[in-house]
């Protein structure tokens, strides 16, 4: 299985691959989660969910079942 | 003759475009609606010197001109429409130096409608601190327009920002790259069909669902056969035109900015550790909603005591100096109780506003949003429903008002549904007054007064039943969304305090005005309904002397009885025993009736309207409550006010929904009477249910 944004730990850094889902929501792409560009995870929040992460130099914070769907490769 | 130049601000929520707007336009500014729906238009007025007026326009925060929300349809809807007078001409994109990665996709786009653009690049006063060194004239090139780095925090580069738009038409308008590249075969299509519109525009109307001027639409008819590609399709090509944009983003970054990493030292990801940790958040987030609550109730005492003084001596005066007659009665009983009822509130929604606006300038609300997003999902809501909760503390309209960012619909209408049942401000003087009349004034544990502690107990119950009812509406509702979740982390600021400031100002003018009128124009029909009637209320004064010609009272007593009596026999006396039947089983009796009934409208009436009916002349809270403390049960005898009924009444309060100017935000937010009218009705029957059940029990 492919490895996703879901499965980073704190601090780790990637590479966004692809996406798993045919239509990604837009207003992610438009925060700059598109393939190529780097996305790190900065903090978990209590519970588990949701991830504060810092994709292409912005922070934003989505929930573990989007992460699911955007696949990565570790740097 | 004066130039006169229309400028529009647009960005990124979160790059200080409002402290931009503030700086441009300082005081001198005007905050209202967008016709027909309730979309914040703020516009400002300014001059360049003598002889050059300017007219900003802040138009709402967005990422991009693909809209999602009514907010951002605004934007594309001005900025697509050159006939609105508003149309601007020169749209001031403001970036922040830390997200203009992001910013400028949004900037590209803007760019590619044709309009002379200028890039605000703020917060430049963080560069050094931040090692970010910039390429401006290079830049500029790549991005054909001028940019000025501006400083809203230290007012920085607005001189420079001010000749840029007061030079706006040297302004080079070509776009920054073709988007009609994504799929050059549909464009040409496109290009053949309409061949003097803008290729661009036709692809922003095609991709989203935009209310068009009229006269455009004329020349657009034919659009519509050009979404023939299927929905998906399209926004595939929304994602690949998104995809080009960064390209163009990054590759134009690559060379003009830099960032020396080693040299930036991070405040945020220190303050984001302790407050969005798994103890401390919560510790903090709840430390800072008591103080928020304290200063609610605690601070705002004074203030209010003072109005309400202020009103009831102002209301005699006009008694004393006005000739005697009908008309003074209007103004001195009706109309100055009815605007001291409205102007009492302004410290608490003040207060509210204040501490509402500090957390979100900072940065701290995203972070709570981020807390407590998993837990608030356990309950059908969404980490942004926390927002309409707490701020529908102060009143339920600009709460529900709050829920436009929640993706989710369910989540948000859910959201909507629930949010009137957390206790504004309006219900509070009810509470204080019946808390006051049926629980003993005494201590528990030697600090706690017993009555403070009801009151929490309400605002917890508040809280609860909104939590419990999401939960079940969760199960209920049949409606599936595709989840969908995302919160920007702003960067931690220092707010403003002229940012805080005109919020605080601005919120609180919007409450006086709208609840306002609506709280004026019920005290004075309550005053006409209670001061005429049919019948024997005209008769008043030879009914009372009659039947009480042998018992030799003074005028005094004799006065009291005619008043009461008219009040029976007037037209609201009508309509509390028309209720009566309904309201008996919950302990009330027939004037109480009135005051619910009346409450229907706006709350906090019911004071004002027990005062009416008790025929006190002032609403001074005292006079009122020791009124009310003699009043007794027709029936049973003893007490009206006593602990089941009292009990009762806070319950009713509690739950049942009785504000129509909520039922009018609901109805507008989801389009549809079905909901307000399902609060309506569900609500109210939770209310009856549950004073009926402790009346009965307790009596």
């Amino acid at each position: 299985m492919a490895l996703t944004i879901a499965s980073l730990k704190k601090g780790q850094r990637a590479i966004i691959k692809d996406f798993s889902v045919d239509v990604v929501p837009l207003k992610l792409l438009e925060m700059g989660c598109l393939p190529g560009n780097e996305v790190s995870l900065v903090q978990i929040a209590p519970f588990n969910d949701p991830l504060y992460l810092n994709i292409n130099g912005s922070h934003l914070a989505i929930r573990r079942e989007t992460a699911c769907n955007i696949e990565i490769e570790l740097l | 003759m004066a130039k006169h130049i229309n400028v529009a601000l647009v960005g990124n929520p979160n790059t200080g475009k409002t402290s931009v707007f503030n700086r441009l336009t300082g005081l001198n500014q005007k905050v209202g609606n967008y016709p027909g729906i309730t979309v914040e238009k703020k516009q400002g007025n300014c001059k360049f010197g003598r002889a050059c007026k300017v007219h900003v326009l802040d138009l709402p925060g967005t990422y991009s001109l693909n809209a999602s929300s009514l907010d951002e349809n605004v934007v594309i809807e001005l900025l697509l429409n050159k006939n609105d007078k508003d149309f601007p001409d020169v749209a001031v994109v403001v970036a922040d130096i830390e997200n203009l990665k992001r910013n400028l996709l949004l900037f590209t786009q803007i760019k590619d409608l044709g309009i002379p653009t200028i890039l605000a690049i703020n917060m430049s006063d963080r560069m050094k601190r931040k090692a970010i060194t910039l390429d401006i004239p290079l830049l500029e090139e790549k991005l054909n327009t001028k940019i000025a780095l501006i400083s809203s925090r230290k007012n920085l580069g607005f001189d420079y920002l001010k000749e840029l738009i007061e030079n706006y038409n040297q302004l080079p308008t070509r776009p920054c790259l073709n988007a009609s590249e994504i799929a050059p075969e549909y464009f040409d299509r496109l290009r053949n069909a309409f061949p003097n519109q803008d290729l661009y525009k036709l692809w922003l109307v095609i991709t989203q669902d935009v209310n068009f001027g009229k006269l455009d639409r004329k020349e657009l008819k034919g659009v519509a056969s050009f979404q023939t590609e299927s929905p998906s399709n399209l926004k595939r090509l929304q994602q690949k035109e998104t995809v080009i944009r960064y390209k163009f983003i990054n590759d134009t970054l690559k060379e003009t900015l830099h960032i020396d990493a080693a040299n930036a030292k991070d405040l945020r990801s220190r303050l984001d550790r302790v407050l969005t940790h798994k103890v401390w958040g919560y510790v903090i987030f709840f430390s800072i909603l008591m103080l928020i609550f304290q200063a609610i109730f605690d601070w705002s005492e004074y203030p209010m005591d003072f109005i309400d003084r202020s009103f009831a001596s102002l209301s005699e005066w006009t008694k004393n100096a006005m000739p005697a007659g009908q008309f003074t009665n209007l103004v001195s009983e009706g109309i100055i109780p009815g605007i001291g009822g409205i102007v009492i509130f302004i410290p608490q929604i003040a207060f509210l506003f204040l501490f509402i606006s500090i957390l979100e300038e900072t940065g701290y609300m995203s972070r709570v949003v981020f807390l407590m997003d998993k837990l608030m999902r356990r309950f059908g809501l969404s980490g942004k429903s926390v927002v309409p909760l707490v701020a529908g503390t102060a009143c339920a309209i600009p709460a529900i008002m709050a829920t436009r960012n929640i993706e989710n619909w369910k989540e948000r209408l859910i959201t909507i549904l629930v949010t009137p049942f957390t206790t504004c401000s309006a219900r509070l003087p009810v509470y204080l007054i019946i808390i006051s009349l049926v629980i003993p004034d005494t201590r528990v544990l030697g600090i706690f007064s017993l009555q403070g502690i009801t009151l929490m107990f309400m605002y917890i119950l508040g809280f609860g039943a909104a939590i419990l009812s999401a939960y079940i509406l969760d199960k209920i509702l049949k409606i599936s969304t595709k989840s969908f979740f995302l919160v920007e982390m702003p960067n931690y600021k220092l707010p403003l305090p002229k940012n805080v400031l005109i919020t605080v100002i601005e919120k609180t003018k919007a409450f006086v005005y709208g609840a306002g009128k609506i709280i004026l124009a019920i005290s004075i029909i309550l005053w006409v309904l209670a001061s005429y009637g049919p019948g024997d209320f005209n008769n008043a004064e030879q009914i009372i002397e009659t039947e009480y010609a042998s018992q030799n009272l003074s005028e005094k007593e004799l006065e009291m009885h005619v008043e009461s009596f008219k009040l029976e026999h007037s037209y609201i006396g009508h309509v509390g025993h028309f209720i009566e039947p309904a309201v008996r089983p919950l302990g009330y009796d027939w004037k109480i009736g009135i005051a619910l009934v009346t409450s229907f409208a706006a709350r906090e009436v019911f004071v004002g309207t027990l005062a009416t009916i008790y025929s006190v002349g002032s609403d001074d809270e005292q006079t009122i409550k020791s009124r009310m403390a003699a009043e007794v049960n027709p029936i049973l005898g003893g007490p009206l006010f006593n602990f089941a009924s009292g009990i009762s009444l806070l319950l009713f309060y509690a739950f049942a929904m009785q504000c129509m100017s909520t039922l009018a935000i609901v109805k507008r937010e989801t389009n549809t009477w079905k909901w307000p009218m399902w609060q309506l009705v569900v609500m109210t029957a939770i209310a009856y249910v549950f004073a009926l059940v402790a009346y009965q029990t307790l009596k």
